[in-house]
């Protein structure tokens, strides 16, 4: 197994589409954190200051590079798919189209088992994908903006000392790399559905904006179906700066995501499993 | 130990509405090279699909080696190479890795094993370039050397010469001759040239609309029945008539603008005689076997 592991990480590391992510982000990140830096921050910091300082007295550096790592967290997660996808729809589509698979499984290797392989090596992708997000965003932060206490405004404010926020935002990059796994895995059941790339991409974007645009809107109707929308449990990462920390609430978060992702998984290995290989 | 490599029994696969493979029953004996014939569309490629499990019959069954498919799955492969249609390599790593990768699937395999293979095809100049640079005729050579590296006991080829020159075509039916001569491999080879299989199957079959016409040895096939000789002459109508006239040619029919006529190939001499003596220009005489108007028949709708 570690031998096909191994080979589909070759494969994919070394097409250029897998780095279309790393690229975007790579620039964007630094363009946006260079604009906050040459002004963004004062219009930020005036915004800020124009809410609170009625009823606060904020004092030292607010605006600091954790706050904005928390920012770009929540902004961006709706973004990270769109590069997700671009890997995980490719993985056994790709192989589809390009006629791959007619040499992969004649040679007495398990369906399962390269699916199995392929599903690990989009896992990896995912979380290396978000720990690069992460760690760029935040990185560059701390270092354009310093470091400081954590001023969080929602449902109320709360300042996390700086001390506890290395710890709390591991915890938040892994719980948005489990939601972003739930994502990948709809993109790879879709992927083994068809033998064309785009189609897994649009597909799963598709799922993804019709479910947020469900659990935003507050119809009736529309709260009843949220519980059973994988979406509705992608800020889970955003429970650890509550305070208390909800842990109850976060394990459900988590073995919710790991079910939505071993349910993806299961439908793409039984489909394919059964696929007839035609390309 | 059995002397059948492969067989298919009852190999049955409909797609929609269209019977594809309709229950082919064929087997492969050890040592064989295994001409499996017929027009495009006839399915051959489905039938090899089914045989190397990647495609799913709707009935019937495929024993290689004793093994059934049904039950082993891939496993019954093992001993099994493969070029499916065109060979499809990832374009965008080197020759080298692509067999690294697949090569290494069923065992490992070391950099001079894979060279000495690349060798073997006359690729070995061009083992580091992506694969996306090689030509069809390239990559069918590949293809052949990624069989060659796992060693395998049959090898299965879908139109292995198709896209191929004159050169590359000698090349591939050399390699194929020289796996089946002097290594002993079964060779299982689909084709719709019926020169192709004669040139290097010693036993073949003849599939049309999915559904087996014929099976056997070639030079058993080749054999049965009379010869033919195609007439090409200037008054193709009126030669008819003076042919039907005699009655050594009364199978003589139009076949497209020429006359065809059943006859023993070495009655061919006095068959030119008779028609110059009776004036006509004979423009050419080509002597064609029953099997090849069978297939070509098949091939032109003529033949149910």
């Amino acid at each position: 197994m570690m031998h096909l592991v191994r080979f589909e990480l070759v494969k994919t590391f070394t097409r250029w589409r897998t780095y279309i992510g790393f690229i975007a982000f790579g620039v964007i990140v630094p363009l946006v954190v260079a604009g906050l830096k040459l002004g963004g921050q004062h219009s930020f910091e005036r915004h800020l200051l124009s809410l609170l300082q009625n009823d606060f007295v904020i004092g030292g550096n607010v605006l600091n590079g954790w706050f904005f790592g928390f920012f770009f967290m929540g902004a961006l997660w709706v973004h990270i798919p769109i590069v997700l996808t671009i890997v995980a729809g490719d993985q056994i589509a790709g192989e589809g189209n390009a006629g791959t698979f007619r040499f992969l499984l004649t040679h007495a290797v398990s369906r399962t088992r390269i699916i199995a392989a392929k599903f690990i090596v989009t896992l990896i992708y995912t979380a290396v994908m978000v720990l690069f997000i992460g760690g760029l965003t935040l990185g560059l932060s701390l270092w354009a903006f310093g470091s400081g206490d954590l001023l969080i405004i929602r449902r109320g404010i709360l300042v996390i000392p700086e001390a506890q926020l290395p710890y709390l935002f591991l915890m938040a990059y892994g719980l948005a790399t489990l939601a972003m796994f739930v994502v990948s895995s709809l993109c790879f059941f879709f992927s083994a559905l068809t033998d064309n790339s785009i189609g897994p991409i649009i597909a799963t974007m598709a799922v993804i904006i019709v479910s947020i645009i469900i659990i935003t809107l507050p119809f009736e109707l529309f709260q009843a179906i949220r519980p059973y929308l994988f979406v509705n449990y992608f800020d889970a990462w955003q429970k650890v700066f509550d305070d208390p920390i909800p842990w109850d609430m976060i394990r459900t978060n988590v073995l919710i995501l790991v079910g939505f992702m071993a349910a993806f998984f299961l439908a793409a290995m039984i489909y394919f499993a059964r696929k007839d290989i035609l390309s | 130990m059995s002397d059948t490599v492969l067989r298919t029994i009852d190999l049955t696969k409909r797609y929609k509405n269209r019977l594809a493979v309709d229950h082919l029953n064929i087997a492969v004996r050890r040592g064989d090279v295994f001409g499996f014939l017929g027009p495009n569309g006839a399915g051959k490629s489905t039938t090899i699909r089914m045989i190397l499990h990647l495609v799913f019959p709707m009935e019937g069954d495929v024993e290689i080696f004793g093994a059934s498919l049904k039950t082993a799955g891939h496993r019954a492969l093992e001993k099994v190479g493969a070029v499916v249609e065109k060979p499809a390599f990832y374009g965008h790593l080197s020759a080298l890795r692509n067999l690294e990768i697949l090569g290494g699937l069923q065992k490992p395999v070391t950099r001079r094993q894979i060279m000495e293979q690349m060798e073997r095809v006359g690729l070995a100049d061009r083992a580091n370039d992506p694969v996306k640079t090689y030509s069809h005729g390239m990559n069918q050579r590949l293809g052949l050397a990624l069989i060659l590296l796992n060693e395998p006991q049959l090898v299965i080829l879908d139109e292995p010469t198709t896209g191929l020159d004159p050169q590359g075509m000698k090349e591939v039916r050399e390699l194929i001759l020289e796996l089946a001569r002097e290594r002993g491999v079964t060779v299982f080879l689909s084709s719709h040239l019926l020169y192709e299989v004669e040139l290097i199957a010693n036993r073949m079959a003849i599939i049309h609309q999915g559904r087996l016409r014929v099976e056997g040895s070639v030079q058993d096939l080749l054999k049965r029945g009379e010869s033919a000789v195609l007439i090409k002459t200037d008054r193709p109508e009126e030669a008819l008539r003076f042919l039907k006239a005699n009655e050594a040619y009364r199978s003589a029919a139009i076949h497209s603008d020429d006359i065809l006529v059943e006859l023993d190939l070495e009655r061919i001499p006095e068959l030119n005689r008779q028609l110059v003596n009776a004036g006509f220009g004979v423009n050419a005489l080509v002597p064609r076997r029953t099997l090849e108007n069978y297939f070509l028949n098949l091939i032109e709708g003529r033949e149910a």
